[in-house]
C-alpha cells in the first residue's frame, strides 16, 4: 500500500497551473477536450427533451392551460411528489443504514450481501407488484407502492454508499470513538459527510425512479403523472398532452436535480488505510441481518414466489424453450454491456468537469444530464423513433439506436456515482501527476480513473441491470424479432401466462447477479491496490 | 428474391383507388403521389410483391405467431412481426409516418385504427376483403377491416354475488349497493367507446348523469381490463366492467372449473353489452406492396376467422362462421341504430370522463 498515512488534504500552494482550491477542486479553466466531450454528452442524452418542445410546441397556449387545469392533474402531480418525496427519503435513510452496516460491522458474508442487495433493481417494477398482488390480493394505493418502490430502489443508494464507504477511512471514526462518541454519532459526524455526495445522489436516481415509474403504480392502482402520460397515449393518442405532462415531470425533476446540488455537499477527501470492521452480539447481528434482507425479501423473494405460485397453478404448462430462453438471455447480456459501457463513456467527461470545475454553467451542464431520466421510457423510446427517423434512418430499429437509447436513459445512473468518485481521488495526487510531466488527459487517464474505478464500476452496473428490465424503449426500438428477458416476460404476462413467464423473471435476476459479482470482485481489488 | 408483379394486383388497385376517392374527406392529405381520383388509375402504385412483409402486432404472440406461421406456410411470404402493447404501436406508427417500415398494422382495438386513419397513415383496402366482413363492425371508409369482435360484460365474484342481484341494465351499476364495489378501467379504449355508446343510445344529459353517478358511487380504478378480471376472480370486488374473452383467457390457463369470477350480459340492448372489434390495416408508407394485401386478406378468410373462434372465444366477423360455444351470438348483442362509425366520437366521451375526472 502505497499511501499508507492517511493523508488529509489541504489546499497546496504553488501547483503551477493545476492549482487546487479549498473544495478540491482544480482551477478554473477545465480543459478545452474536456468541455467539448461533456457538451456533446449532454447533447445526446437530452434529445428526449427536444423531441418533447417539438411536440409540446404544437399546443396553444389556451390548450395548455386547459391540460393542466384538468381536475385531474393537481391531485396526480401531488401523488407524483408525495411518492417521490416519500420513497426517497426512506431509501436514502435505509440505503445508507444498509450500507454502513455491511461495510462496518462483523456480519460475516459481506460481499454476498453486497451482491444480493442489487438484486431487487433487477425485478421490472410491474412484476414485483404482480408477485404481490398474487399472494395478497386487492394491495392498492399508496402504502404498498410506497414500501415496494422502497425495496426496489434501495440499490440505487446502498451500492453507491457502500463504494464510498470503501474508499473513505474508518480512521476518523475510530478517533471519534476513542473521543467519547457512540458509533453512531461517530459515523454521523465524521463517516457521513464522506459518504454524503453519493448517498444524495443516489438518493436523486431514486427520485427520478419514482417519477418515471408506471408499471408498479398501474398494478398498485396508485395513480401518478406517468398513468397520465400512458393514458394519453393509449386513449386518445394525443402526444402533445403526454409532451405537457412529460415536461411537468421535466420541471418537477429540475427542482429537486437543483435540491440535490445544494445538498450533496463537497467532499474532503483522504486517502483509505485500511477499513475498520466492528464486532457485534449475535442478538443484534440477528436484527441487523433481518433489516438488509427486508429489500431483497420485499423486492424479489415475494415477487418470485407469486410467480411461481402462478407456475404451479397454471392448468396447461407449456414446455419451456430453452432455446428461446437462452438467445433471450444472450441478448440481454449483451446489449446491457454495450448499454454499460456507453452510458459509461457518456458519464466520464460530464461527471470529471463536475467533479473538479465548479462554475454556474459546468453545475447547469450536470443538472441537464438527469432530466431525461424522469421520463417514462415510453417518451424517451419515441423521441428516439423520432430523432432516429430524422437522422440516422439507415439505423432505425437496429441495435446500434437499442443500446444509444439505452444509453440516453440510463447515463445519469452512472452520472452521480461517477462524479462523486471522481471527487473522492485526491487531487493532490493529480497535482503529483501533473508535477511529474503528465499532461492533463494523462494525469486524468492514468491517476483519476483507476483510482475512482469502484465507483465507475457501480456506476456501470446500476446502468447494466437497469437495461435488462428495460421494456418501453426496448418494445419501440428493438430490431423487429429482437428478444430479451424483459420483452419475453412483457409477452408472457400480457397473454396472462404467468406461470410460463416465471422462468423468464428467475433468469432475469440470476443473469442480472453477474454483473454485481463481477463488480463486488472489481470494489476488492481496487481496495487492495490502494 | 424475385421481385414479382402480380395479376391480382391490377383488381387491388382499381378498388384501392375507387376507395381513396370514396373516402378522401375522412383522411388528411397523405402524400403528393397519392392517387386522388378514380380516373389515376394507370398512375396509381403498382403493387410489388417481395414475399416479405412486416407486421405490426398489437396482439400477443402467443396469439398471433400460429396464425401467421399458416399464413407463411400458404403463400411463402416472410412474416417478420414487431410484438408491443396497441398503444404503443399505434404511436409509434403516428412517429413513423409515411416512413414506417411496417406493412400492416393488427390493432386490439378499434380507436387505435381510427387514429391512424384520421392521420392519414391507412390506404384503403379492396373490396374483395371489406366485403367479407360484417359491415356493422368494420371501418365505414375501407381504411381498416374489422378481424374479430369482444363483447363488453360484466364480471362478477359467484361467490359473493347472486346471479339474481346482478345489474340487469348499466343503470343499476351505479345504484347505492354498488358503491365502492365495481371495477373500471377508464382509459381503456374498451370502456370509452361503451361509454360512446351509452351517449349515442341514451342521449348526452343521461350519458353525463350516469358518468356523474358512477364517480359518486367510488368506482375502483383499474389500468386495464385483465386486471379488473384478475381481481373479481381473486375476490378482491364482486363487480367489474370487463371485455368477455380476457375471462377465456385466464380459464385457459387456470382452468375453468377454478374460475371465481363468471361473466354476465346485461339486457339486449343496453351499452354495457355492445360489441368492440379488433381489425387491421395496411399502412401508406407501404402501400405498394402486395404482400401487405395478402395478409390482410388471410386475415378475413375462413381459416383466421375459426383460428379467433378456436383460440381467442372471440367473435368471427365474417358471416357463416359460428360464435364461440356458450356465447350469445353476436346478432343477439347487435344494437339496433348503433354501427361502429356511431362510436367515432370519442373526443366528446373523453371530455367528459375528463370533467368527472375519470382520464386526465
Amino acid at each position: 500500500m502505497p499511501h499508507s498515512a492517511a493523508v488529509e488534504v489541504s489546499a497546496p500552494q504553488g501547483a503551477g497551473t493545476s492549482g487546487v482550491d479549498a473544495n478540491g477542486r482544480i482551477g478554473s479553466n477545465p480543459p478545452w477536450w474536456l468541455v467539448v466531450a461533456s457538451v456533446g454528452a449532454i447533447a445526446l442524452v437530452s434529445i428526449p427533451l427536444v423531441y418533447l418542445a417539438v411536440r409540446g410546441s404544437g399546443i396553444t397556449g389556451e390548450a395548455l392551460v386547459g391540460i393542466l387545469s384538468g381536475p385531474r392533474v393537481g391531485p396526480l402531480a401531488l401523488n407524483t411528489i408525495g411518492l417521490g418525496v416519500a420513497v426517497t427519503a426512506s431509501s436514502l435513510f435505509l440505503g445508507t443504514v444498509i450500507a454502513a452496516v455491511i461495510s462496518r460491522l462483523r456480519i460475516g458474508a459481506t460481499r454476498t450481501w453486497l451482491l444480493l442487495s442489487a438484486l431487487p433493481l433487477a425485478v421490472p417494477s410491474y412484476l414485483a407488484s404482480y408477485g404481490w398482488l398474487v399472494l395478497v390480493p386487492g394491495l392498492n394505493g399508496f402504502l404498498p407502492s410506497f414500501i415496494l418502490l422502497t425495496a426496489v430502489t434501495m440499490p440505487f443508494v446502498i451500492l453507491p454508499v457502500a463504494a464510498a464507504l470503501r474508499g473513505t477511512s474508518a480512521d476518523g471514526e475510530a478517533v471519534a470513538r476513542t473521543l467519547g462518541r457512540g458509533p453512531v454519532s461517530a459515523f454521523w459526524s465524521v463517516t457521513w459527510p464522506q459518504v454524503r455526495p453519493a448517498a444524495i445522489a443516489g438518493a436523486l436516481l431514486v427520485f427520478l425512479y419514482t417519477l418515471s415509474d408506471f408499471g408498479l403504480v398501474a398494478m398498485l392502482r396508485f395513480q401518478t403523472l406517468t398513468w397520465g402520460i400512458q393514458q394519453a397515449y393509449a386513449a386518445s393518442f394525443d402526444r402533445s398532452q403526454a409532451a405537457v405532462l412529460a415536461l411537468l415531470l421535466v420541471v418537477m425533476a429540475l427542482a429537486v436535480v437543483g435540491a440535490e446540488r445544494s445538498a450533496r455537499g463537497q467532499v474532503r477527501t483522504s486517502v483509505a488505510t485500511h477499513l475498520a470492521v466492528e464486532p457485534i452480539r449475535p442478538v443484534i447481528r440477528l436484527l441487523v441481518v433481518a433489516l438488509i434482507a427486508a429489500p431483497i425479501v420485499i423486492g424479489v423473494v415475494v415477487p418470485l414466489v407469486g410467480l411461481g405460485m402462478r407456475l404451479l397453478q397454471a392448468e396447461t404448462l407449456a414446455a419451456l424453450d430453452v432455446a428461446r430462453l437462452a438467445t433471450a438471455t444472450g441478448n440481454t447480456i449483451g446489449v446491457s454491456l454495450g448499454a454499460a459501457v456507453l452510458a459509461l463513456l457518456l458519464a466520464l467527461p460530464i461527471a470529471a468537469l463536475a467533479a473538479r470545475y465548479s462554475s454556474r454553467w459546468v453545475g447547469a451542464l450536470e443538472s441537464m444530464g438527469y432530466l431525461s431520466n424522469a421520463l417514462p421510457g415510453i417518451v424517451v423510446g419515441l423521441s428516439l423513433v423520432f430523432f432516429s427517423l430524422q437522422v440516422l434512418p439507415g439505423l432505425y430499429q437496429t441495435l446500434v439506436v437499442l443500446v444509444f437509447a439505452y444509453a440516453v436513459l440510463f447515463m445519469p445512473k452512472a452520472l452521480g456515482t461517477a462524479r462523486s468518485s471522481i471527487e473522492n481521488v485526491s487531487p493532490e495526487l493529480v497535482s503529483v501527476a501533473r508535477t511529474l510531466g503528465a499532461s492533463p488527459f494523462q494525469a486524468w487517464y492514468r491517476v483519476t480513473v483507476p483510482l475512482a474505478l469502484p465507483g465507475l464500476g457501480i456506476g456501470a452496473l446500476l446502468v447494466a441491470i437497469t437495461t435488462m428490465k428495460e421494456l418501453p424503449a426496448t418494445l419501440l426500438l428493438r430490431p423487429t424479432g429482437f428478444d430479451t428477458l424483459a420483452t419475453e416476460l412483457w409477452s408472457k404476462t400480457a397473454a396472462a401466462e404467468f406461470g410460463a413467464a416465471a422462468p423468464y423473471a428467475a433468469v432475469l435476476v440470476l443473469v442480472a447477479a453477474i454483473p454485481a459479482m463481477i463488480l463486488s470482485g472489481v470494489g476488492s481489488v481496487a481496495k487492495e491496490e490502494l | 428474391m424475385p421481385v414479382v408483379v402480380r395479376t391480382l394486383a391490377l383488381a387491388a388497385v382499381a378498388s384501392l383507388s375507387l376507395g381513396l376517392a370514396a373516402c378522401a374527406p375522412a383522411a388528411e392529405p397523405v402524400a403528393e403521389s397519392e392517387p386522388q381520383v378514380a380516373d389515376t388509375t394507370e398512375t396509381a402504385v403498382e403493387l410489388v410483391a417481395d414475399d416479405y412483409v412486416i407486421l405490426y402486432s398489437g396482439r400477443e404472440e402467443t396469439l398471433i405467431q400460429p396464425l401467421i406461421d399458416i399464413f407463411t406456410e400458404e403463400t411463402g411470404i416472410t412474416v417478420d412481426i414487431r410484438y408491443a402493447g396497441t398503444s404503443e404501436l399505434a404511436a409509434q406508427l403516428l412517429e413513423e409516418g409515411d416512413q414506417s417500415p411496417a406493412g400492416v398494422f393488427l390493432s386490439q382495438d378499434a380507436g387505435a385504427l381510427g387514429a391512424l386513419s384520421d392521420a392519414g397513415l391507412f390506404v384503403s383496402l379492396p373490396a374483395e376483403i371489406t366485403d367479407r366482413v360484417d359491415a356493422n363492425y368494420s371501418s365505414t371508409d375501407s381504411s381498416w377491416v374489422g378481424l374479430s369482435g369482444r363483447a363488453r360484460v360484466i364480471v362478477y365474484d359467484s361467490e359473493t354475488v347472486d346471479p339474481e342481484d346482478l345489474p340487469q341494465t348499466v343503470d343499476d351499476i351505479v345504484g347505492p349497493q354498488w358503491s365502492g364495489k365495481v371495477a373500471i378501467a377508464p382509459g381503456n379504449a374498451s370502456f370509452q367507446s361503451f361509454v360512446t355508446a351509452y351517449r349515442v343510445l341514451l342521449g348526452e344529459s343521461a350519458a353525463d348523469q350516469w358518468v356523474s353517478g358512477l364517480v359518486i358511487n367510488d368506482p375502483q380504478i383499474y389500468e386495464k381490463n385483465s386486471a379488473i378480471l384478475e381481481a373479481v376472480n381473486d375476490g378482491v370486488l364482486p363487480l367489474g366492467l370487463s371485455n368477455h374473452y380476457y375471462w377465456h383467457r385466464l380459464a385457459a390457463e387456470r382452468g375453468v372449473e377454478n374460475m371465481r369470477a363468471q361473466l354476465h350480459f346485461t339486457t339486449t340492448g343496453d351499452p354495457a353489452s355492445i360489441v368492440n372489434v379488433t381489425g387491421a390495416g395496411v399502412l401508406v408508407s407501404q402501400q405498394g406492396d402486395a404482400d401487405a394485401f395478402a395478409l390482410v386478406e388471410f386475415l378475413v378468410s375462413d381459416v383466421a376467422q375459426q383460428y379467433f373462434v378456436d383460440q381467442t372465444f372471440e367473435y368471427p366477423l365474417v358471416p357463416g362462421i359460428d360464435a364461440p360455444e356458450g356465447l350469445p351470438t353476436l346478432a343477439s348483442l347487435r344494437v339496433a341504430n348503433l354501427d361502429l362509425s356511431d362510436l367515432r366520437t370519442l373526443a366528446e366521451t373523453q371530455s367528459l370522463l375528463q370533467k368527472y375526472g375519470l382520464i386526465l
